[in-house]
């Protein structure tokens, strides 16, 4: 279950001692400090460490957070309606807008669920292609949520630093299709661009680049003595609590669960690349953040050798111009870089969806935070909201 | 999928009735993976031509050759998409009954309140009676170690007598499955929440109440989710138009004539 492969002090399950941080009983009852009065307090829906329009409802005793309560909802868009009312190629730059850090993942999914409904192959330059951007992007994704976390903790220069980084990989995107964040870079049946002259030199470039760049954000934060004590044993969720609440992505593997959908189901050219799953120990916000770091190398890696493979050939399966899928359903999901992302499409054999649910990551892992904040402080919560890494354009549609 | 149901629907394609599927079993579509050959295999033959090529351009001779080198053991796949002279329009793919010791033990127990066991490209799904659903949940939780719900989805048929479709998308960690089960219930009727089996059920049966107003009993605390709590309608029901809104809520809360 833990093959963490860094040299970082870990504490275990229900040991003790200087700077090893326990579990916190969640099963005991609350007890007023004091027999003080509750204290409800509103945070959000305009709060700097709320990622967006994210409203929690905290009940305090002092500063001690008895229980919170989310309401969502102030982005809801209505994405899955919309989808009814066009075609399935007009719906492809719409899940762009859902989680609009890591909008090429989203693309990912949609694109592979409409493949698998109408049984398209997709060339294999063009799942190599599919497979760069998205570690690409899984990499911009991680360093929005890094910035940003360090940020609310009050790490300033991580900000500064993540986003000076993940300037490179938007000009990638740039250049490869044209835009830097709603990218809309694949479509049904492969890519519609080819990699553009000196793609792959760009990537290698970048891989080369980043590589110190995130040894200069953890000589930054991961023995920070500030960033350590705000982190470690931090909003701690044991992995039967994380199964159970349906939490995916780094927040399920820093608890110790090595599962990662590239390697439980691999889609895409995911089977021909080596990489390792990093895993956590402890499920805390310390090993979130490693478990992350670890990531971003494992997209190094991969990026490395899918452009070292990239074949030639054709990027676009034949599909038809006006898409009519057969009468069915099917669910698809990936493993974008906040979890689970899946797509279930029902078709009626018109050139609209019947129906497309958005089984978004956020939102089911933004469900586990009432259980990761109880008993903590107010200033805690800010630091979980950031290590759950939600977007709410994500959680709302 | 719910065949002899849904034929009240205006598909304009409709699939044969799963008996005649049975002639088309693939026992190596049982899997999650897609029936078809892998391309990596037949890449190497498919580029060769190709080569100095530009890659897009060259696009009729590779996929000819992909077409020729894929190999003949998979019967069941389907004439590939990408095969470069106007081929036949490819015959749609038909679920195939799905068969295993689980399904077996679950007929036998429940006989016809187990309406469907089939494969759709390679994903098993389950039709339960609506009112044996919440055992069966229990039932592939404990006994087939569906640890981890997926997904609480519903479909609006209008037009049907069962007006939804509640799909349950559920996922064993342990045997790396996955498995939809679907029941269908009138417009008015409600089932047992799942809440007491996975703990994430909550949010998302509190969406489908929000998005279907399809209520579930014993949630511990079923109220809208996404949109205002006293908004009225329930927007991803077919008969609400995709630029209605609740005017009233609008103008109380927003102070504008409409949101458009």
């Amino acid at each position: 279950m833990t093959d963490f492969e860094t040299d970082y002090r870990h504490a275990k399950p229900g040991q003790s001692g200087p700077g090893v941080v326990d579990y916190l009983d969640l099963d005991t009852k609350d007890q007023t400090f004091l027999d003080a009065n509750e204290l409800v307090l509103n945070m959000g829906p305009q709060h700097p460490s709320t990622h967006g329009v994210l409203r929690v409802i905290l009940k305090l005793d002092g500063e001690k957070v008895l229980g919170t309560e989310c309401v969502i909802g102030y982005l809801h868009r209505g994405v899955e309606k919309i989808a009814e009312n066009r075609t399935y190629t007009m719906f492809n730059p719409y899940v762009d807008r859902m989680d609009y850090v890591a909008a090429v993942s989203n693309g990912l999914g949609y694109c592979e669920a409409v493949e698998k409904l109408i049984n398209a192959e997709v060339p294999v330059r063009a799942q190599y292609i599919r497979v760069i951007l998205t570690e690409l992007c899984r990499i911009a994704s991680h360093q929005v949520w890094l910035g940003t976390h360090a940020l609310d903790i009050g790490a300033l220069t991580p900000l500064f630093y993540c986003f000076r980084d993940r300037e490179e990989i938007l000009r990638i995107f740039e250049k490869y299709c044209g835009a830097r964040l709603t990218t809309h870079a694949f479509r049904i049946g492969g890519c519609i661009y080819e990699a553009y002259d000196g793609f792959e030199q760009d990537c290698k470039k970048f891989c080369d680049a980043f590589l110190p760049k995130l040894d200069e954000y953890e000589e930054l934060l991961t023995t920070n003595r500030i960033w350590v004590r705000r982190t470690k044993g931090v909003g701690i969720l044991k992995p039967e609590d994380c199964i159970a609440l349906g939490v995916t992505g780094p927040v399920l593997r820093a608890a110790g669960v090595k599962w990662d959908l590239r390697k439980a189901q691999p889609y895409e050219a995911y089977k021909n690349f080596d990489f390792d799953i990093p895993t956590g120990l402890n499920g805390d916000t310390y090993d979130r953040y490693l478990v992350r770091i670890a990531e971003m190398r494992q997209s190094v890696r991969i990026i490395r050798q899918a452009v070292d493979g990239l074949p030639s050939g054709p990027i676009m399966a034949k599909v038809p111009k006006v898409l009519k899928p057969p009468v069915g359903e099917v669910y698809h999901s990936i493993e974008a870089p906040k979890g689970e992302l899946g797509y279930f499409i029902v078709s009626d054999g018109s050139t609209q969806p019947y129906r497309v649910r958005v089984r978004p990551p956020s939102f089911v892992n933004l469900q586990a935070l009432d259980k990761m904040v109880r008993g903590l402080l107010v200033a805690d919560v800010v630091a979980v909201i950031g290590t759950l890494d939600i977007v709410l354009g994500e959680v709302d549609r | 999928m719910a065949v002899p149901e849904e034929t009240k629907e205006p598909n304009p394609v409709l699939p044969e009735s799963s008996a005649a599927t049975s002639a088309n079993v693939a026992p190596a579509a049982a899997s999650e993976t897609r029936p078809e050959a892998k391309p990596a295999e037949s890449v190497p033959a498919a580029a060769a031509p190709a080569t100095g090529d530009k890659p897009a351009v060259a696009a009729t001779t590779p996929a000819v050759a992909a077409a020729e080198a894929k190999p003949a053991a998979a019967p069941a796949a389907k004439p590939a998409t990408p095969a470069a002279k106007p081929a036949p329009k490819p015959e749609a793919p038909k679920p195939e009954p799905w068969e295993s010791e689980p399904v077996r033990r679950l007929k036998a127990q429940y006989g016809s309140g187990i309406k469907e066991a089939s494969i759709y490209v390679g994903q098993k799904y389950l039709v339960v009676n609506s009112s044996i659903v919440y055992e069966i949940l229990v039932r592939m939780n404990q006994d087939y170690l569906f640890d981890y719900c997926v997904d609480i989805t519903a479909v609006h048929y209008p037009k049907r007598e069962a007006q939804f479709d509640i799909v349950y998308i559920l996922y064993s960690f342990k045997n790396n499955e996955r498995v939809r089960i679907k029941t269908q219930i009138k417009d008015g009727e409600t089932l047992r929440s799942a809440c007491a089996i996975w703990p994430t059920a909550n949010w998302l049966e509190r969406e489908v109440f929000d998005m279907f107003g399809i209520s579930f009993t014993g949630h511990p605390e079923l109220k809208r989710i996404l949109l205002p709590e006293d908004w009225k309608g329930h927007p991803l029901r077919k008969d609400y138009a995709i630029l209605q809104q609740d005017g009233d809520w609008v103008k109380a809360n927003l102070g504008i004539e409409s949101g458009q």
